[in-house]
């Protein structure tokens, strides 16, 4: 039997992480679950949605959800006239977008430089994180896909 | 392993196929004894089962289909002939057929069930004497020898049977007919497109090759949504054995006429109206047709005829069930609408006798004297109608009284394109389905003024002597007012559950074929919209679901909302998840901090300390004339765990609450704010008067179930 995608995530190494910004913090995800990045898209807005969602866009005739995540991670509004990228990622429910401030590399992580997320870290952000990885002059704090996807509609 | 997982798949889907047909041919075959073919044909299935599952060494499976062969070899000898009985037993063995199958396709094994009562009985039939010992023993010999006999003559039957099958036809996975969907759908728009900027272009070319565009697309798409079609007979196929189970119990004889079963009808759709279609056959059997004996005393012939047609009729599927029963008396229903308080006795005494008839698909109606568990418990035909409309469709009856009922359903073909008028807000587009448009308004800036009145702050339209409840479609969707407000008054008249309402819009566009595609799963709490799609410029549109809009407007606010509040009863706020609630701040202690629905809050008051007296018991103040108990929090939730922030002279915060003309107070902490606030309800424990808690205001916040609240209130008055 092929050894299943999933599980395989955790234990291949050395790993490749999608990296981005985000008010001044650096984020990374797994790089198989980004379906691709692309510049700031028309969208329309959903009234009544909750405040993280900005809208839906017309990804090549799929409507794909964006979600804002400094919304989402509690991050302070984005100020001035510079415009989210949209990262797109696969989930089970179909394709949703994340907006972020800029993009950065693919970069290779190894778990001798994993550490767990402090548990001082608020519960709301901390609970979207799977851990933390010590670069040499930074950290990279690695989002969970699927709870940043899911977030909604599990509490709800 | 994967290679037998395949065999034993095709084997499953193929026996499940017979099965459904072995169904329909018991029953023709009751009314028709003599029918050899038919004989022939149900022999061939089971025997076909029960070799393949010996080859497949599924053995409790082989031993029941080989105790049924046996009974039908005799049958198709006519050494034996079918009675009810050994049809019901027979039927019993398919059932048992049936329930092996699926567990086999859920698990891999056949389990552990060996159906040893209905085989016993299958053998009682073979052979009357054989006693009870015997039976324990019986199975074992044939199985070994059909083991060796049978499997070449299984493969010739199925040989046979294939070759005169698979002529011209080709399996396909639904997988795949639903992406070719899919992907018609998104040649729809990028036609859309393009016939749009052939038209800004002027180019005679490009209009040329865009109109060819077109006329190619639509032939496509026609061609792609018939390959989803299915017969609607696929479905029906089980209900004869449905009306003869049910005719039994019944004590009724119903005979039932299919017309029309090969009218083709969309896979999705086909799967919505399966069991409202189960819960009309029902109705119809229960309800409607009478049993022999009174038929004989109306003079009617003592079996009743269930007629089920289908058709294609302008772009529509209609299905019709015509019962020749007792039909439905109007007196009846009028005397159980007002028993069960469905409609005032004001109103009904206006409606037509056609009105009062379908009056059976209000919510909680039922007129059958006595609940049996075949119908009658008030669920019935308000969940058949909400479930056809949800589909775009429409039902409706007419009924002569002691003549019969007819009920006719009207659905669409498909379901992923639809027709939709599109309307403006501002910058934005929505689009409305065309099934909920009833007619377009536009008033000019004098008309507005005399059609539209104002009752109570609540504009309505008066439309050719009707009056209708208008709604902003900027207000339901809270969207801010724009800085200048058009003259001209824009009204899409809609139709929601039977009700009109005017919705007030910007501006209305034109008419459009879009492609429905959902919402993603985070959306979906969002009610006003149904879904989104693709305009032709290439940007998102919401799609508005006219139910949504109309309940969240509180046009709806009948009955049937009532039902849903009454069966979530208790759990409190959930059922506004992720819609915007009004909620009442306020903290108890020193850091707790609560919430409360302000609809439920009537008034909110400051008493002095000295103003509180005592009644027994109670801490009671003078209010507006009248003694107003008060409560404390801590009466409610306990004592409070971080202490008291009380410091004994400030005045009382007083949350008043009044039900059936009682009022009584809650002593708070301090009353923080007043929030509109989408909140996402998060249970907690049985803690009294705590319906759950929820994050507002970046806060941990209790939310207090005023109803039990109110409840130790009452007492404690």
């Amino acid at each position: 039997m092929p050894p299943e995608k999933e599980e395989g995530t955790m234990e291949r190494e050395p790993r490749q992480l999608c990296t981005f910004y985000l008010g001044g913090h650096f984020y990374g995800i797994d790089v198989v679950r980004v379906q691709e990045v692309i510049r700031y898209q028309d969208m329309t807005r959903v009234p009544l949605a909750p405040r993280d969602i900005r809208g839906l866009i017309n990804l090549r005739g799929q409507i794909v959800t964006a979600v804002d995540m400094r919304r989402r991670l509690n991050l302070p509004e984005r100020t001035g006239d510079d415009r989210p990228m949209n990262v797109v990622v696969r989930s089970d429910d179909g394709a949703a977008s994340l907006l972020v401030d800029e993009i950065g590399d693919v970069m290779e992580v190894t778990t001798a430089a994993h550490d767990a997320v402090p548990q001082t870290v608020p519960q709301e952000a901390r609970a979207l994180l799977r851990g933390v990885f010590k670069l040499e002059n930074r950290l990279l704090l690695e989002l969970d896909i699927d709870r940043i996807v899911s977030c909604a509609a599990n509490a709800a | 392993m994967s290679e037998i997982d395949e065999v034993l798949q095709e084997f499953i889907i193929e026996s499940n196929e017979n099965l459904d047909e072995l169904d329909r041919s018991f029953v023709a075959l009751e009314a028709n004894p003599g029918d050899q073919q038919r004989v022939g044909a149900i022999f061939r299935a089971i025997h076909t089962i029960k070799g393949t599952s010996g080859f497949l060494g599924c053995t409790r499976l082989e031993a029941l289909t080989h105790a049924g062969e046996e009974v039908l070899s005799r049958v198709r000898d006519g050494k034996l002939s079918l009675t009810p009985q050994i049809t019901t037993d027979l039927l019993t063995m398919v059932d048992g057929v049936r329930a092996i199958l699926r567990r086999l396709e859920t698990t891999g094994v056949e389990g552990t069930e060996d159906f040893a009562e209905q085989i016993v009985r299958l053998k009682a039939i073979v052979s009357p004497a054989a006693t009870a010992p015997t039976t324990h023993v019986a199975p074992a010999a044939p199985v070994a020898a059909s083991k060796d006999d049978h499997p070449a003559e299984v493969h010739a039957v199925e040989a046979h049977e294939g070759s005169s099958v698979v002529d011209g036809t080709v399996r396909v996975d639904v997988a795949l007919l639903d992406k070719l969907m899919n992907l018609v759908g998104e040649l729809v728009l990028a036609r859309n497109q393009i016939i749009q900027v052939g038209a800004i272009a002027g180019d005679a070319t490009l209009i040329g090759a865009s109109q060819r565009l077109n006329l190619i697309t639509s032939e496509l798409q026609e061609g792609v949504m018939k390959t989803r079609m299915r017969p609607i007979g696929s479905v029906w196929n089980k209900y004869p054995r449905i009306v003869r189970d049910l005719s039994v119990l019944c004590g009724k004889s119903v005979r039932l006429e299919m017309i029309g079963t090969e009218t083709e009808v969309d896979r999705s759709l086909l799967d919505a109206i399966k069991d409202p279609l189960v819960h009309m056959l029902r109705n119809s059997v229960d309800h409607g047709i009478e049993t022999p004996e009174a038929r004989a005393a109306k003079g009617k012939a003592p079996t009743g005829v269930l007629a089920l047609r289908a058709y294609h009729e302008g772009g529509k599927v209609n299905i019709e069930l015509t019962d020749d029963g007792q039909g439905i008396d109007p007196e009846r229903i009028r005397a159980k609408a007002l028993e069960r308080g469905v409609v005032s006795a004001e109103r009904i005494g206006r409606m037509t006798e056609r009105e009062i008839t379908n009056l059976v698909f209000a919510p909680g109606f039922s007129t059958a004297e006595t609940v049996s568990n075949i119908s009658g418990r008030g669920v019935g035909m308000d969940v058949v109608k909400t479930n056809i409309e949800r589909i775009g469709g429409t039902v409706e009856l007419s009924s002569r009284h002691g003549h019969g009922t007819t009920l006719k359903v009207k659905i669409p073909l498909t379901l992923a394109i639809i027709p939709a008028l599109v309307v403006h807000l501002g910058s934005e587009r929505y689009a409305i389905p065309q099934v909920n448009l009833l007619e377009l308004v536009r008033l000019e800036a004098a008309q507005a003024r005399t059609a539209i009145a104002d009752v109570h702050g609540t504009p309505v339209l008066r439309l050719r002597g009707d009056l209708l409840p208008l709604v902003h479609l900027r207000t339901v969707l809270d969207e801010p007012k724009p800085a200048v407000e058009s003259e001209v008054v824009n009204v899409v008249i809609l139709q929601a559950d039977d009700r009109p309402f005017g919705l007030i819009v910007d501006g209305v566009s034109d008419t459009e074929e879009i492609v429905v595609k959902p919402l993603s799963r985070e959306l979906k709490t969002v009610t006003t919209f149904a879904g989104a799609t693709i305009m032709g410029d290439g940007r998102v549109a919401l799609i508005l679901d006219v139910v949504g809009v109309a309940q969240r407007a509180n046009v709806l606010t009948e009955s049937r909302e009532r039902a849903v509040s009454l069966a979530s009863k208790g759990t409190g706020l959930d059922q506004q998840n992720g819609a915007k609630d009004a909620l009442l701040l306020l903290t108890r202690g020193a850091n707790e901090r609560l919430a409360l629905p302000l609809d439920q809050v009537s008034r909110l008051e400051e008493f002095a300390r000295g103003s509180v007296e005592q009644a027994g018991d109670n801490q009671v103040v003078q209010y507006r004339g009248e003694i107003l108990p008060l409560i404390s929090l801590d009466a409610v939730l306990g004592p409070c765990p971080t202490g008291a922030e009380d410091d004994g002279e400030s005045p009382l915060q007083v949350v008043v609450f009044s039900q059936g003309g009682r009022s009584v107070g809650l002593v708070v902490g301090r009353i923080l704010d007043i929030v509109q606030d989408s909140i996402v309800v998060k249970p907690t424990g049985k803690r009294h008067g705590v319906s759950g808690t929820a994050v507002i205001d970046g806060r941990v916040t209790q939310l207090l179930d005023v109803r039990t609240a109110l409840g130790d209130l009452n007492d404690a008055a």
